[in-house]
């Protein structure tokens, strides 16, 4: 059985991605959206964070902030380091040298993250040869030594197909290999099995889980599905209102979720053993992050909300190093 | 349930007639290529599809994309009509002499679509697109617009507030009801819902789901509730049909289907699911690859390419539906299974595959 608690804090490994108050704001004639306000989280070596959220809570926008992808009007502030080496801000150049290299991304969309005019061989050389100044020759040879340890049936044959050519399987497989290409320490995974079939997601889970294992990097990955989150990580971070509100491993956050959002999440994914009973909903739709509510995001459609809510709210820390962020939770922590 | 279906007076039947009889149903793409289009090969979205609807039941359609499941849908609409088979809904053959007509079939069967966004016309209010079809099928336009208010507070969103909306003002979830509140709109009997909650967050998903129990109740509904989902098709079904590659493999009462799965493929679609539980992980694949493409799909049984149990017999011979190999089955809820293997039959849950190890 796999290892799923937090890895043995061992104080003299310094972490592989260190982020600190990442804040994020797109700011444009007319309007100005609060996406990520404050997100701080580190990560070892061979460790894998979930960031659970729906949809507008700034999981995504705080992967691509980190890899620098977000468009010119988007302000963002805070710091990040990758192996020590402050990568928040650096120049154009410095940083495409990182990408695809020390740090990579694999997206929900294959289709639309892969070039369709070139072939999958072609588009791992490339890589290759950008970061590591081999030959195009070697560089093929690696990309069908990846395509292998993605594996991908008939390697030789699947090199030379174009995106188009493959399935939706094989073409998340082949995203994959193009993101190891370079031994990246890191690795930020947005939403990759989300648009697979179960029996096509479990079998990109475990690839993900076995090729970590083997290469020990480090991965981010982000979600909205419980049931990825439980298969594949070893601590989660829930995002709503683009801010953590709780963070602990991944037995804490789904045996005993202490965030009233957290456990409205989790009671309301559906599964069988929930037949005939009408289910536990959370009221209302997620804030609009342009006009955020002062104080906790979520008190307007939270049950257990009171006067202090709405003003800033403290961060609740356990000796287990789980985090939540709720006045209310405060009570119960200290009863 | 079935007392108040009694009393629907648009019953026909009676409630012992299934309310929608599928026979044979037959539906294959052509695939054209090549330097004069002529055709390559065919697409066997659909192959001799036979199951039916009972009345007031809510019967799950499960299996991976490219099963079936939406041209099912499709098919069952008249969206794209059958190259073969019939469809008989509550005792009247559709579109066939005697019977009735696709417009007075669509009045009672509608449809609910993935994208919630694509299938409202950006153009129109929302009380408009609800009231469309009502007025298409001859009600007059103050009637046709109260209904749309009232079917619109139904569904949980308050008129004044959304009647005069378009789409492009509301959210995925708002939408979705809106899409639920206009299938409604000619008081219909089925309500096909094709990956109806698939593209709505989680919380939002779970109060529709407790709205299509709500409306299910109140207006005498009948679902066809499509999903990839299976967790939210054990929630809703009282019955569950398991594609694959265009025919079915197996049908059969809810708790049948997931505590006793007798067909390889459904035991390896649900030991697919993520377990919720991170001290009893997934640690073995239930199945690799992707399924096969349903152009040339195999002889014989279409899963015994990716079957663990596969036989000589099974590339030779067409398995049909029929009752368990063991006969455990029930006559008046029959759980029926496509397999020639009894061994295959006979395993049983998760641990006769190696899959969980807790």
């Amino acid at each position: 059985m796999p290892d799923i608690g937090i890895a043995p804090p061992a104080p003299d490994e310094a972490p592989m991605l260190k982020v600190e108050d990442l804040t994020v704001r797109f700011r444009r004639r007319g309007s100005d959206v609060a996406a990520v306000n404050g997100a701080s989280f580190s990560l070892r070596r061979g460790e894998t964070l979930t960031i659970l959220g729906e949809s507008g809570s700034g999981k995504s926008v705080s992967l691509k902030a980190l890899m620098g992808l977000l468009p010119d009007y988007a302000e963002t502030h805070g710091k990040v380091w990758l192996n020590g080496q402050e990568i928040l801000g650096l120049p154009a150049p410095a940083l495409a040298k990182l990408r695809g290299g020390a740090i990579s991304m694999i997206f929900q969309e294959p289709m639309a993250a892969l070039d369709p005019v070139y072939t999958i061989g072609e588009q791992i050389a490339e890589t290759i040869v950008q970061h590591e100044n081999v030959d195009r020759r070697t560089a093929m040879k690696r990309a069908l030594g990846l395509l292998e340890q993605v594996k991908i049936p008939s390697p030789e044959r699947r090199l030379k197909n174009f995106p188009h050519e493959m399935s939706g399987g094989m073409r998340q497989r082949a995203m994959i290999a193009l993101a190891l290409a370079c031994s990246p320490s890191v690795l930020l995974a947005d939403e990759p099995t989300t648009a697979l079939d179960v029996t096509v997601q479990i079998q990109i889970l475990l690839l993900l889980r076995q090729l970590q294992e083997e290469l020990g990097m480090a991965v981010v990955f982000v979600t909205h599905d419980v049931g990825a989150a439980a298969e594949i990580s070893d601590r989660i971070s829930v995002m709503y209102g683009g801010r953590f509100v709780e963070s602990g491993t991944t037995r804490e956050i789904m045996r005993n979720p202490q965030h009233p959002y957290t456990q409205g999440l989790l009671s309301s994914t559906v599964h069988g053993g929930m037949r005939g009973r009408k289910l536990e909903t959370i009221p209302g739709t997620p804030p609009n992050l342009a006009h955020l509510p002062p104080g906790c995001a979520f008190a307007p459609r939270c049950r257990y909300a009171v006067e202090a809510c709405r003003s800033e709210i403290p961060v609740v820390t356990s000796e287990t190093g789980a985090m939540v962020r709720c006045v209310r939770a405060v009570e119960t922590v200290a009863a | 349930m079935s007392g108040a279906q009694a009393q629907d007076p648009r019953d026909r039947g009676g409630p012992a007639q299934p309310l929608l009889i599928v026979d044979n149903l037959r539906k294959h793409f052509p695939v054209r290529g090549g330097l004069l289009n002529r055709q390559v090969a065919t697409v066997q979205a659909v192959d001799d599809l036979s199951f039916s609807v009972r009345k007031g039941e809510t019967l799950g359609i499960v299996g991976e994309s490219g099963c079936g499941k939406s041209t099912t849908a499709r098919l069952l609409m008249r969206l794209v009509a059958p190259d073969a088979g019939s469809v008989v809904f509550d005792g009247d053959a559709v579109a066939e002499r005697g019977g009735i007509t696709v417009n007075e079939m669509r009045r009672q069967m509608q449809m609910v679509f993935q994208d919630s966004y694509s299938s409202l016309n950006p153009r129109m209010t929302m009380a408009e697109s609800i009231a469309y079809a009502p007025r298409m099928h001859g009600i007059g336009r103050k009637e046709a617009y109260d209904r749309a208010e009232g079917l619109l507070s139904q569904v949980g969103l308050n008129p004044r507030q959304y009647a005069r909306r378009y789409p492009h003002e509301l959210s995925g979830g708002q939408r979705q009801r809106v899409n639920i509140a206009r299938a409604l709109a000619l008081e219909p009997r089925l309500v096909i819902l094709d990956e109806a909650v698939a593209a709505l967050d989680k919380s939002v998903e779970a109060q529709v789901l407790n709205l299509l129990a709500d409306l299910k109740e109140h207006f005498n509904l009948t679902y066809l509730f499509i999903s990839h989902d299976l967790n939210v098709v054990e929630y809703m079904s009282d019955r569950v049909l398991v594609m694959y590659l265009g025919r079915v493999v197996e049908i059969g009462p809810v708790e049948q289907i997931y505590r006793k799965p007798r067909h390889p493929y459904t035991r390896a679609l649900f030991a697919s699911k993520p377990t919720l539980d991170p001290d009893r992980r997934t640690t073995e694949m239930p199945l690799t690859g992707d399924p096969p493409n349903p152009i040339n799909p195999p002889s014989g049984c279409r899963f015994r390419t990716r079957c663990a149990f596969a036989q000589s017999v099974c590339a030779e011979k067409l398995p049909v539906l029929a009752a368990p190999l063991d006969g455990d089955t029930d006559t008046d809820l029959p759980h029926l299974v496509a397999c020639h293997v009894p061994e295959a039959q006979a395993a049983m849950g998760h641990a006769a595959m190696g899959v969980h190890h807790a």
